[in-house]
């Protein structure tokens, strides 16, 4: 059971840097996704599978063959946060293409490398200035 | 007693429920809240040091489970200092971006986000166990993406994405690397942990889920060579922001590794030669990285990346007097560096533009901006009597105490370095005349407000400096803390362990 989980995990790890590396962002975010659901099977899979018994402690003690519930809360954890962090990428993303027009990477990294453009920053123009394309 | 040990993470969370219960219609009632919320924080943290101070290790299991089980919180005197520092450095940047003068749509958000930024923060310090760290770090990485994203603009944005990304993979690796240790050590309770590596339990997986949970940090922290989504993206935030981040989310990164190290090999070994190594490569790039630059945000975003080497300098060497040098290194180089940047962007405002090349003239229009930034870079580059002398000396000296001649030499040049790259911007901002003509240079000075922060941390610094005895005696006793875990292990699993 294990060496499946392990095989599984490799091929997801595998795909989700694959598309990391592609140079459109929505696959890199969504390269993100397979290498994090890639990773909590891995957690999982390092707190051992096999027992599957529910982990219900009764008076009478601990039923024989118990799941650890370790690593489930871990996963489980782990998979809010991840999620809560894809939507956050997504949103991000949609700002990116509304802002450049365009989600290639390169695009968007000579932006950020691009000189300072004078007084950018602490305009107070600018936050109204997005509110307003928000609304239009 | 209790009540202490959960504040430095409920009292930046109710702050934040405040601020975002109060932002639509009372804008500055939730400002006040904000700043209350940080003046709070920072007398918590106080008391924590002073607490701490006596040798108590303040330890307790949330939802009462017994110790490897529960959600562990641990305060000792290095948690605590950084609970203190976090929290000034929260207030200072409130203060400081208060209102932006017009920009009051982004404003309220911000107050919302820096608390939620702290509450992470803050419970990355006191976490006794690997995977709350997970949690705690992804809390204030969420604040962070909101923060840097603030106020969006097309550049921002694009900083945003390479900041998004790369800390993200950060995060995962990190997750996997706790989910791999729990599988081979059995436990993710950091006084567990180190309780297994004192007696040497600890099985060549578990090492190795160890040194991946180091590269997680590593980048968390800038070290060469996975520094590079820092100088890609600090530029481009809001200057509040540029400045907690600069102050903070480094300084976690550098916290964990600190934690771990000590904690897991608490004798020298393979991985503090190796930290050794990276500790100068990572002093000397970001310094030279630094020369290249040409923006003052830029300038000072690759300083973070050099004065981390300094930091981790101290952990590599592993005497108690280099980890007291690298506690006092990290205290000293918070409150510099968000100053540094504080000032830069009061100077950015005033010249109107981040480029050396453009700006100008502010010596001659704003003498007391100039003593403001003359100090804290001073104090980075290691002139005494600033803070950064006496943090630099102690860890040159722990290096040739240590017979580490060339890390003190590599140490010693980074600072002369330092104080070349703070020049070229006293030079281009300060001294030579504005290239568009002095009228140019009428904005207005900014306000009284964000004056007085940068004149307390700057006071700080040279009161860290001038007293640099009672703050050097501490960082020696939370260096003995680290040096010698079976307190925190005792404080934590209790007499008998588990």
């Amino acid at each position: 059971m294990e060496i499946v989980a392990a095989l599984t995990v490799g091929v997801l790890v595998a795909i989700g840097i694959w598309m990391l590396l592609d140079r459109n962002l929505m696959r890199v975010v969504l390269g993100v996704v397979v290498l994090g659901n890639a990773i909590n099977m891995a957690v999982m899979t390092a707190g051992r599978l096999g027992s599957e018994a529910a982990a219900f402690v009764s008076p009478a003690g601990v039923p024989a063959g118990a799941a650890n519930p370790l690593p489930q809360a871990l996963v489980l954890t782990a998979i809010v946060i991840g999620f809560a962090l894809f939507a956050f990428a997504l949103a991000v993303l949609k700002r990116a293409w509304a802002e450049h027009g365009s989600t290639e990477t390169d695009r968007i990294t000579a932006q950020a490398e691009a000189p300072a453009p004078d007084l950018a920053d602490d305009r107070p123009g600018r936050a109204a200035d997005w509110r307003g394309q928000m609304q239009r | 007693m209790k009540l202490l040990l959960v504040a430095p993470i409920l009292l930046p969370l109710l702050t934040l429920v405040a601020c975002l219960l109060l932002r639509r219609r009372h804008e500055r009632l939730a400002a006040a809240v904000s700043v209350a919320g940080a003046v709070l924080l920072t007398l918590v943290g106080v008391e924590l040091v002073v607490l701490a101070a006596s040798g108590e290790i303040l330890a307790g299991q949330m939802g009462g489970w017994a110790a490897p089980y529960g959600i562990t919180l641990v305060i000792d005197r290095l948690a605590a200092a950084m609970v203190a520092i976090a929290g000034l450095i929260g207030l200072a940047t409130v203060v400081y971006g208060l209102r932006a003068d017009g920009d009051a749509a982004g404003c309220k958000d911000f107050h919302c986000f820096v608390h939620g930024l702290l509450t992470g923060v803050c419970g990355a310090f006191i976490t006794g166990d690997v995977f709350n760290l997970y949690v705690w770090f992804e809390v204030m990485l969420i604040g962070s993406f909101a923060l840097i994203a603030l106020g969006a603009g097309a550049r921002r944005l694009s900083g945003t994405v390479v900041y998004l990304f790369l800390n993200l993979l950060a995060t995962l690796l990190f997750l996997l690397a706790a989910g791999l240790l729990y599988g081979a050590a059995g436990t993710l309770n950091m006084a567990g942990l180190a309780q297994q590596a004192a007696v040497g339990a600890l099985t060549p997986p578990a090492n190795l889920a160890l040194v991946l949970m180091l590269l997680a940090f590593s980048i968390k922290a800038a070290l060469f060579p996975v520094f590079g989504w820092l100088p890609a993206a600090y530029h481009v935030a809001w200057t509040p922001v540029s400045a907690l981040f600069a102050a903070l989310l480094t300084k976690v990164g550098v916290y964990a590794l600190i934690r771990l190290v000590t904690l897991a090999w608490p004798q020298a070994g393979l991985a503090h030669e190796v930290l050794l190594w990276i500790a100068c490569a990572t002093m000397l790039v970001g310094v030279l990285g630094a020369a290249a630059q040409t923006e003052v945000r830029r300038i000072l975003s690759f300083h973070i990346v050099s004065q981390v080497g300094y930091m981790v300098l101290g952990l590599a060497l592993a005497t108690p007097l280099a980890l007291a040098g690298a506690v006092f290194y990290v205290i000293h180089h918070i409150v510099v560096k968000a100053n540094l940047f504080f000032v830069g962007g009061v100077a950015a405002r005033m010249t109107g533009s981040e480029r050396l090349a453009a700006m100008g003239g502010l010596y001659a229009r704003a003498p007391w901006l100039a003593v403001l930034f003359a100090i804290p870079a001073l104090s980075l580059a290691g002139i005494p009597p600033l803070s950064g002398f006496w943090a630099k000396f102690v860890l040159v000296r722990a290096s040739l105490e240590a017979e580490m001649w060339w890390a003190a030499a590599v140490a010693l040049l980074t600072g002369l370095l330092t104080l070349l790259s703070m020049s070229k911007i006293w030079n281009e901002a300060f001294l030579k005349a504005h290239p568009a003509g002095e009228t140019s240079l009428r904005a207005p000075l900014g306000r009284r407000r964000t004056y007085a922060v940068m004149a307390g941390l700057g006071a700080l610094t040279v009161i860290f400096g001038l007293a640099a005895g009672p703050v050097f005696d501490y960082a020696q006793a939370a260096a003995a803390q680290l040096v010698d875990p079976s307190g925190y292990i005792r404080a934590v699993l209790g007499g008998g362990g588990a």
